[in-house]
């Protein structure tokens, strides 16, 4: 530092900070946010909140008002008594995709852990939820905050007419199935805003619908006709069909219209929190390097002391320390270690690539300035195609990465790829898979009906690498959907090379 | 940019979603709040603490890969392993560094939290009610409670209502027009500015007849008149019983181990505990009894050894003198809980069952009987010990109708059933036995 700082020019000193304070910290990350990394937000809204709220948070899956539920209370109860026992800390933030995007802080942060945060989540997480293309066209920011008003009202409504714990089995069945709650492959423009309106037109519609499919009434003849043919009735029911909910919602008969509302807003949640499943490694990556970059150059710049910028850089460290795989420690690879990793790694591309980088990386290596790759990183990309473009070998020497493949078949398990000449290309596509949630979920789609006979529904989980399905869970989620469905459940595990069927779980309705 | 502060809202946004969660796993919770409480001593059982129940009771199920097939796994910090190593497999089958198994939370067999002192009573006494608690409940007693209703113009100078008098006071003041001292201090302020000057003679005569007038106008008028004043007015509102004592008669002579009495020791706090969520208020009455009774302190009862015969009746003979001297039954709830082993002098049986016809239980709201004995005891085949005396008078008067009941118990596990079958709610009961 040349000239010696004057306290004018600090954002704060010590540890107390008032709403002036934070004003000024966000003023100064803004500026850092748009003149140097050229970021592009959400307007900002920050929230003041103490611990006990905190967990409150926690307990709604981090959303400011969700419809009442037992699972959150155990949730709430689990992260208390971590929280009470010293076993666990708090967060520090939990922001908010929606518009303007809503970061809660608490209110024991130092100054220096809401400078942290202001530049973390105002601005990193802010910039990525904005940007980045599967929260533009999977999630609608401006109105999620109206809809879960809708949704609270409408599920304590429910509450009222039909008691609480007839809805309680559709939340619960409802809650089993949420990943399969989710349109993966088409795209559906999403407004949730229009979403209470559209609720009558759809009861009307869906009744139409039902007198033709399930009307015992003398139409025989084309009920029989639906029936015999397959390719007609799958079309009729949208079949095979990979969103469950949706299909229960579309088709199931028994339902009835609040019911089918239900599904409707837990589908909605599932389908608004997909693009965080995909994302998590990157939005943590994203928000940990805005932070880094902006704290480093409010310090350069005589506006943060010493003793900030190094209380800054232990939170930071130990939110992106990475424990090797034969440490107690280890559990998983820590989305913010790798995400901030490899974001460093293509600014090092970008400012001083080796021969190495300039073959692997001719498009961006040695640009100089890292934010267009990086901006253009996280506006395209989602954590498996990220890696898959992104992961350089210099980086997987570094993290020393190796990929281990257990063979059930095989008497030992067996280093399949390792960090060298020959195991990059290979290593980097093993490890995106643990990314892509089409591979680490079960893939299973509903398949057909039987309407000429039992009306049975059939799901169809086509097995990739011998991976069955955990039986006794799977029976449980069965019965759920059996419960919504009204008639037994057939869930046929096939092998997708041969079509020959390896196992089959059959459930009936609890009744 | 906005900032808000949220910390004043209402806490407890999650509470009905805790409800919920008790109420979902009420049976888990309540086995884990009776196994913690076995294992607690006196003072501590009624206060909150960790419980855990069983995970698999509350899993939400999802769909997931079980074990087999082929799993893959990329993991950071190789240190000697090279392309085509092979690894023998971890014991306990976790593949893979066990980081599969750990994601999900699956590996903790136990779900613990943390259950407030209200919480875990409600669960501990769910179910159980007072016998003939509305008997008294209503019942005015001669203490009466004050409550505040509005003002009145007499009281004592502790009551007076300064903000209500003043208030009186200056309305009274702007009615009748009493100068403001500002105004008063004004006028003199300004005739010391014209004293002296004889251009200002005639304004000053004027200025000093006004004065003259508003401060005879200020003497007439008082500041505080003794019609502002005004007092705190309570009105005496009968308050209903709510207040209880428990006696806890036990005898103490040779023939009761250790053992026993701390079974008996048990059942006194369940019922204290029990007590004190149903009245503000309760006294604790001990009385020992040998051949002769005495009133003693808590430490005294349990804890030391007397020797002597039994004679239960003075026990019943020193409640009476209690309860004559220190609790009407008239303002009090009284429970009485007794413990015994059952032996009792043979010409006594006579003399107690008379006292508690007569004069005990008519005084009681219930009468606990519980007699005590030895674990094992009743576990010989081919010795059946026949009921005690004191078993057998009480028997002839609870079929006679009488107002109390009895149980017998061996162990500490029988505790909490037994007390549980004295005071489950009536329908309860009756289901259990249909």
């Amino acid at each position: 530092m040349n000239a010696p700082v004057t306290p004018d020019e600090l954002l704060y000193q010590g540890a107390d900070w008032d709403f002036a304070t934070l004003m000024k910290i966000h003023d100064a990350c803004e500026v850092v946010a748009h003149r140097d990394l050229g970021l592009d937000v959400y307007p900002n809204r920050i929230e003041i909140i103490s611990a006990e709220q905190m967990l409150d948070a926690y307990a709604s899956t981090g959303l400011p008002l969700f419809y009442r539920h037992w699972s959150f209370g155990k949730q709430f109860a689990h992260h208390e008594a971590l929280y009470r026992k010293g076993l666990r800390g708090l967060a520090y933030e939990i922001v908010i995709n929606s518009d303007p995007c809503l970061s809660y802080v608490m209110e024991e942060n130092t100054a220096t852990l809401q400078a942290l945060v202001i530049a973390h989540a105002a601005f990193g997480h802010n910039h990525f939820f904005k940007n980045n293309r599967l929260f533009k066209e999977w999630t609608d920011a401006r109105g999620i905050l109206d809809y879960l008003e809708f949704a609270k009202g409408y599920v304590a409504d429910c509450e009222e007419r039909y008691g609480e714990e007839a809805v309680e089995r559709v939340l619960d069945s409802a809650h089993a199935l949420m990943n399969y709650g989710v349109h993966r492959h088409h795209r559906r423009t999403i407004d949730l805003r229009s979403e209470e309106k559209r609720v009558r037109e759809r009861r009307a519609h869906d009744e139409q619908m039902f007198n033709v499919l399930w009307s015992t009434l003398p139409e025989k003849a084309s009920t029989q006709a639906i029936a015999g043919d397959v390719e007609k009735r799958r079309a009729l029911l949208q079949l095979p069909q990979e969103n469950i909910l949706y299909f229960l919602e579309k088709s199931a008969p028994k339902l009835t219209s609040w019911q089918r509302e239900i599904l409707r807003i837990v589908r909605n949640m599932a389908q608004y929190f997909h693009p965080q499943r995909q994302t998590k490694m990157m939005n943590e990556g994203c928000a940990t390097y805005v932070h880094h970059r902006i704290l480093n150059t409010l310090h350069r710049e005589g506006r943060l002391t010493d003793g900030a910028l190094l209380e800054a850089l232990h939170s930071h460290t130990s939110v992106i320390m990475q424990p090797d795989f034969d440490d107690p420690r280890y559990s998983g690879i820590n989305p913010y270690a790798l995400g901030f990793a490899m974001m460093e790694d293509i600014e090092r591309i970008c400012r001083d690539p080796t021969e190495e980088d300039r073959e692997w990386f001719p498009d961006f290596a040695g640009s100089g300035d890292p934010m267009p790759t990086l901006r253009h990183g996280w506006a395209e990309f989602r954590d498996e195609s990220f890696i898959l473009q992104f992961l350089s070998p210099h980086l997987m020497r570094k993290l020393k990465l190796f990929h281990l493949r257990d063979d059930e078949k095989q008497p030992a398990l067996r280093v399949d790829a390792m960090h060298d000449e020959r195991g990059y290309r290979r290593l980097r596509r093993a490890l995106a898979k643990q990314y892509d949630p089409a591979w680490t979920d079960p893939d299973i789609q509903v398949t057909d009906v039987d309407l000429a006979g039992d009306r049975r529904l059939i799901l169809e989980h086509r097995v990739h690498s011998g991976r069955l399905l955990e039986e006794q869970e799977a029976r449980q989620v069965l019965r759920h959907l059996a419960s919504l469905w009204g008639y037994d459940v057939l869930l046929r595990e096939m092998d997708p090379a041969t079509g020959a069927s390896l196992k089959e779980h059959a459930v009936s309705p609890p009744r | 940019m906005q900032i808000l502060d949220r910390r004043l809202n209402p806490s407890g946004r999650s509470l009905p979603n805790r409800q919920r969660f008790l109420r979902r796993a009420k049976t888990l919770v309540q086995e884990a709040v009776r196994d913690a409480s076995a294992k607690r001593d006196i003072r501590s059982a009624d206060s909150g603490g960790e419980v855990s129940i069983p995970l698999h009771g509350i899993r939400e199920p999802s769909f997931h890969h079980g074990g087999g097939g082929i799993r893959d796994h990329v993991l950071p910090g190789n240190k000697e392993y090279r392309e085509g190593d092979e690894i023998q497999r971890p014991p306990g089958g976790g593949g893979g560094g066990g980081s599969e198994g750990a994601q999900d939370g699956s590996g903790e067999d136990a779900f613990r939290f943390v259950l407030t002192r209200e919480e875990f009573l409600s669960l501990f006494l769910d179910d159980l009610e007072l016998p003939d608690l509305a008997k008294r409940r209503l019942v005015e007693g001669s203490d009466p409670a004050w409550h505040r209703a509005g003002y009145s113009v007499a009281g004592t100078p502790s009551n007076l209502s300064l903000a209500r008098t003043m208030r009186n006071s200056l309305s009274r003041r702007i009615a009748l027009k009493r100068p403001k001292p500002a105004e008063v201090l004004a006028l003199e302020a300004e005739i010391a500015a014209l004293e002296g000057d004889p251009a200002a003679a005639e304004r000053l005569v004027l200025l000093r007849a006004e004065l003259a007038s508003q401060l005879k106008r200020s003497q007439r008028i008082p500041w505080i008149d003794p019609i502002d004043v005004r007092y705190r007015r309570f009105e005496p509102v009968p308050r209903p019983v709510a207040r209880a004592v428990m006696f806890c008669l036990m005898d103490v002579s040779g023939s009761m181990t250790e053992d026993m009495k701390d079974l008996a020791k048990r059942f006194y706090t369940l019922l204290f505990i029990f007590l004190q969520r149903r009245y503000k208020h309760v006294d604790l009455v001990f009385i020992r009894h040998t051949h002769e009774a005495a009133e003693v302190d808590e430490e005294t009862f349990f804890h030391s050894r007397e020797t002597g015969g039994t004679l239960v009746s003075t026990a019943l003979e020193e409640m009476r003198k209690v309860v004559e001297d220190r609790y009407p039954p008239s303002d009090w709830n009284i429970y009485a809980a007794q413990a015994s082993d059952g032996d009792n002098a043979a010409g006594d049986s006579q003399r107690t069952a008379r006292l508690l016809i007569d004069t005990i239980l008519p005084a009681c709201q219930y009468y606990a009987y519980i007699e005590v004995g030895r674990d094992g005891e009743h576990g010989m085949p081919g010795f059946p010990r026949g009921p005690t005396d004191l078993w057998r008078t009480y028997e002839q008067l609870v079929s006679a109708g009488a107002p109390m009941a009895m149980k017998k118990v061996r162990n500490r596990r029988e505790i909490f059933p037994v007390f549980r079958e004295l005071f489950a709610k009536r329908g309860i009961l009756e289901e259990a036995k249909g």
